[in-house]
């Protein structure tokens, strides 16, 4: 099997080309997205499309779904020129694309995600669901793609949405597809299992496009590589011939470390105390068990766990969010529990929520407000408590801004405008300028690009290294333990293990899926 | 003595033709705002498109002598509103709360003005019975006892709005169309990504919604009153827009929201005029006909928190679409 997937790899690189996009540009006032940017796709190759938060990946991809109207340049499906001036047109050349942000109507079945627009019957027939189901439950066995139709789409987990996307692109008849960083919302089980159709999908003759800014897959799972830095293509890879390394210096356009680089931790007196908490989750199932820990100055305590197993719901009591059914929190002497998070905040606990967009940010909001939520009664932002003050904030954000190395025009720049890294580090600026004696930090990178990271680890170690205590939730095993001094495993609202930084992944990974630290011993 | 009377009139086919001819007249603009809605343009001037058609319906079947014509021109006009609403709406991304007080205060100057210059401020006077709308008169079936007054006697629009409600539900629920217009309304750049026409989608549901209030217009006017009075429909399309949330953005909802304002309506009418002795609130200032027509209303306050609980519009309702936008 191996030898064969060898010996079919030089077909590939002479296969003729599914997508050629020759010089393309798109401006906007004051941001150009792409320029002259030039990508070529052969049939049947998995081709990695790479490059930080906002290097012009998903507008390039966007352009050629017709989402977005390019200013110059052309395109050529299978050799022919075309024009592309909607997803109309892109979905009968046979082009499908599984955006980011899923577009699947909530409300709907999963049938009526996947036929609409494209019913059987056509536009004017009644809404024949039994032929619907017929054509999914034939794609679904053609390509291995398992899921109920009548399930309702806003009740699936993300896996499965992102499985009733793939099957919509299918119905559809796609034969290049585009994946617009399909697995940052997946678990790594459920990476994995995409990887299986995707490869599976080229092995029926499909051509991909999958844009994405982690290293490790694309090395795992493309057959091409073209990255791209701020709008231009730096670099045209093939994959076997290339290392995490090299893709990262293009990504970023300097030496990236991929490592963490810090000191051992030299940790000070218990700061945080967690005795016996329990709590609920939202849905009023136990969420937190009997769970009980310390966190010392000067040191990095992780988190690491499956999602959902207690971790957020941890994180929110500690921060004032949600109410403790029992047990306690200290802070040094100070019992916090059930404190409100203003009370919370004003002991001295800064918190980087797991999603910026929901919780993090008032997106619509300018950098500047965003800077200083929460901090808006200090003297020093605001007249009595009752007016801004304007000029203050303004430089206080311009300050952040250099600082924290935000990309943005200025502090009145909505935060809704900016890339997804660019936000995150709003919220790291806001909550770290707050010299907090401890943070809380809840998937702190998630969805943010190589240089982003690196530049949040080195400032969660700077913190740690001033004297400041950190809690650090993350799904990454990775984050976990290139940052972490001492690991806290969780399993179903319980600490199971407390581990050192050293701990083999296998280990860790057993003791996330529950088995118990004597079991993952031998 | 006021419980006796209170029960008879319960039981009256008259309190009961009432309550379905008004049900009708809210049904009419209700289902357009369902329409609108669940396509994700939020339209709260059903009351201009209304008063639109009901003066146009007057004047032009006064002018071509044709009841039928009158009725065509309601609809049309109504749906001329509708339009101006989309374009604004769709084309402009004009905020449509806005774009909807806009259209209600000049289709009322609109139709003021001109109900006052082509009568030379006599105003338009009743109509003959050859240009208004009639009812429905089966010999026979007409006769049969509550049955006959109720269902078989109504005025011919009834009919219309009951079929239009039959459409609606089968449209919105139960073929691609609707399909459709649903999605556009919960995530427009879903159904575009999904190759919909967005804004065609929205433009021609934002104008169905003014053809049936213009229907509805046709049916107060040409209809029920047989004349144009200036700001007649006073207030009637907002009480569809309350029947539409009330039904939660369906039309079978809608249709019994309107029900139960058809019958609160019907019966303040006639609670006016019943003696209240034995009430014990005779020469006190409760009893006041202001007050009582009030009870209906008060009532569907409380069955709106108590009974149906939170409504939820469709998601991108009055959103405008940015294609590209996240």
């Amino acid at each position: 099997m191996q030898e064969l997937i060898e010996s079919e790899k030089p077909v590939v690189d002479e296969a003729p080309l599914a997508v050629e996009m020759r010089h393309i540009r798109k401006a906007w006032p004051g941001v150009v997205a792409n320029d002259d940017v030039s990508l070529s796709v052969r049939e049947g190759e998995i081709h990695a499309l790479v490059g930080e938060n906002g290097a012009g990946k998903s507008t390039l991809m966007n352009i050629l779904y017709g989402l977005i109207r390019p200013n110059s340049g052309e395109i050529a499906i299978h050799g022919q020129t075309v024009r592309i001036s909607g997803p109309r047109d892109a979905i009968k050349l046979g082009i499908g694309m599984v955006h980011q942000h899923f577009m699947l109507i909530p409300p709907l079945t999963v049938a009526e995600n996947i036929v609409l627009g494209h019913e059987p019957g056509g536009t004017y027939s009644r809404y024949q669901q039994q032929q619907a189901r017929e054509r999914i439950a034939e794609i679904s066995r053609q390509y291995g793609l398992h899921i109920d139709p009548d399930a309702v789409t806003g009740q699936l987990s993300v896996g499965q949405q992102q499985r009733v996307e793939i099957l919509k692109v299918l119905y559809r008849g796609a034969q290049i597809l585009i994946l617009d960083e399909p697995t940052g919302v997946l678990t790594p089980q459920e990476t994995q299992e995409l990887f299986v159709v995707l490869r599976g999908l080229v092995a029926q003759g499909k051509t991909i496009i999958f844009i994405t800014h982690k290293l490790r897959e694309v090395l795992e799972l493309s057959d091409r590589v073209t990255v791209l830095r701020r709008g231009r293509v730096v670099g045209h890879l093939i994959t076997r011939d290339t290392s995490k390394e090299e893709i990262a210096r293009m990504m970023v356009g300097r030496e990236v470390l991929l490592r963490v680089d810090k000191t051992p931790a030299k940790p000070g007196d218990v700061l945080l105390r967690v005795e016996h908490l329990t709590a609920d989750s939202a849905r009023g199932l136990a969420a937190l068990r009997d769970v009980s820990f310390e966190v010392h100055t000067g040191e990095i305590l992780g988190i690491a766990g499956v999602e959902g197993n207690g971790q957020s719901e941890l994180v929110e009591v500690i921060t004032g969010l949600r109410k403790a059914t029992g047990g306690h929190v200290w802070l040094g002497e100070h019992a916090i529990t059930n404190k409100t998070a203003r009370q919370v905040r004003r002991e001295g606990v800064a918190h980087i929520p797991e999603d910026r967009r929901e919780s993090g940010l008032v997106l619509s909001y300018t950098i500047g407000n965003n800077l200083i939520l929460g901090r808006h009664r200090w003297a020093q932002f605001s007249l009595r408590g009752l007016l801004l003050r304007l000029k203050q904030i303004f430089s206080w954000a311009t300050r952040l801004i250099r600082e924290f190395d935000i990309r943005a025009p200025g502090p009145i720049t909505p935060a809704s405008a900016l890339s997804g890294g660019n936000q995150q580090k709003i919220v790291v600026a806001r909550e770290l300028s707050a010299e907090p004696k401890l943070l809380v930090a809840s998937q702190p990178t998630r969805g943010v690009d190589i240089g982003a990271i690196e530049f949040i680890h080195r400032r969660l170690v700077a913190q740690r290294d001033a004297g400041a205590a950190i809690l650090l939730v993350s799904a990454e095993l990775d984050e976990i333990r290139s940052l972490s001094d001492r690991i806290a495993v969780m399993y179903e609202g319980r600490i199971v293990s407390v581990e050192s930084p050293e701990v083999s992944e296998e280990r860790l990974g057993l003791l996330m899926a529950g088995a118990s630290a004597a079991a993952a011993e031998s | 003595m006021f419980l006796s009377e209170l029960g008879k009139l319960l039981v009256s086919a008259n309190l009961w033709q009432a309550t379905l001819q008004f049900a009708a007249l809210l049904l009419l603009p209700a289902l357009g705002g369902v329409i609108s809605e669940r396509s994700g343009v939020v339209n709260i001037a059903m009351e201009g498109m209304m008063l639109t058609g009901a003066f146009f319906g007057v004047m032009v079947a006064l002018a071509t002598n044709s009841v039928v014509i009158g009725v065509l021109a309601a609809i049309l006009t109504g749906g001329a509103m509708a339009f101006v609403h989309a374009f604004f709406s769709i084309q402009f991304k004009a905020e449509q709360i806005v774009s909807g007080i806009a259209i209600n205060l000049a289709a009322l100057g609109l139709t003021s003005f001109l109900n006052y210059a082509l009568t030379n401020g006599q105003g338009v006077s009743t109509l003959n019975a050859s240009l208004r709308i009639p009812s429905l008169d089966i010999p026979g079936l007409k006769d049969i006892p509550f049955i006959g007054p109720v269902f078989l006697q109504q005025n011919v629009t009834f009919y219309l709005a009951v079929a239009a409600l039959v459409a609606t539900q089968y449209v919105l629920f139960h073929t691609n169309i609707g399909l459709r217009i649903r999605s556009v309304g919960e995530h427009p750049q879903a159904a575009d990504t999904a190759g919909i026409d967005v804004r065609r989608v929205r433009y021609l549901s934002v104008i169905t919604s003014g053809l049936l209030s213009g229907l509805a217009g046709a049916f107060l006017s040409l209809g029920i009153n047989g004349i144009f009075n200036t700001n007649m429909t006073a207030g009637l399309g907002f009480i569809a827009l309350a029947a539409m949330i009330f039904g939660k953005w369906n039309p079978l909802g809608a249709a019994g929201a309107c029900l139960i304002f058809g019958l609160g309506e019907a019966l303040q009418n006639r609670l006016q005029l019943l003696p209240l002795t034995g009430v014990g609130i005779v020469d006190t200032p409760l009893h006041s006909p202001s007050l009582v027509a009030m009870v209906p209303y008060l009532l569907t306050i409380f069955a709106l928190v108590g009974l149906v609980g939170r409504a939820t519009a469709p998601a991108a309702d009055g959103i405008p679409y940015e294609p590209g936008g996240e």
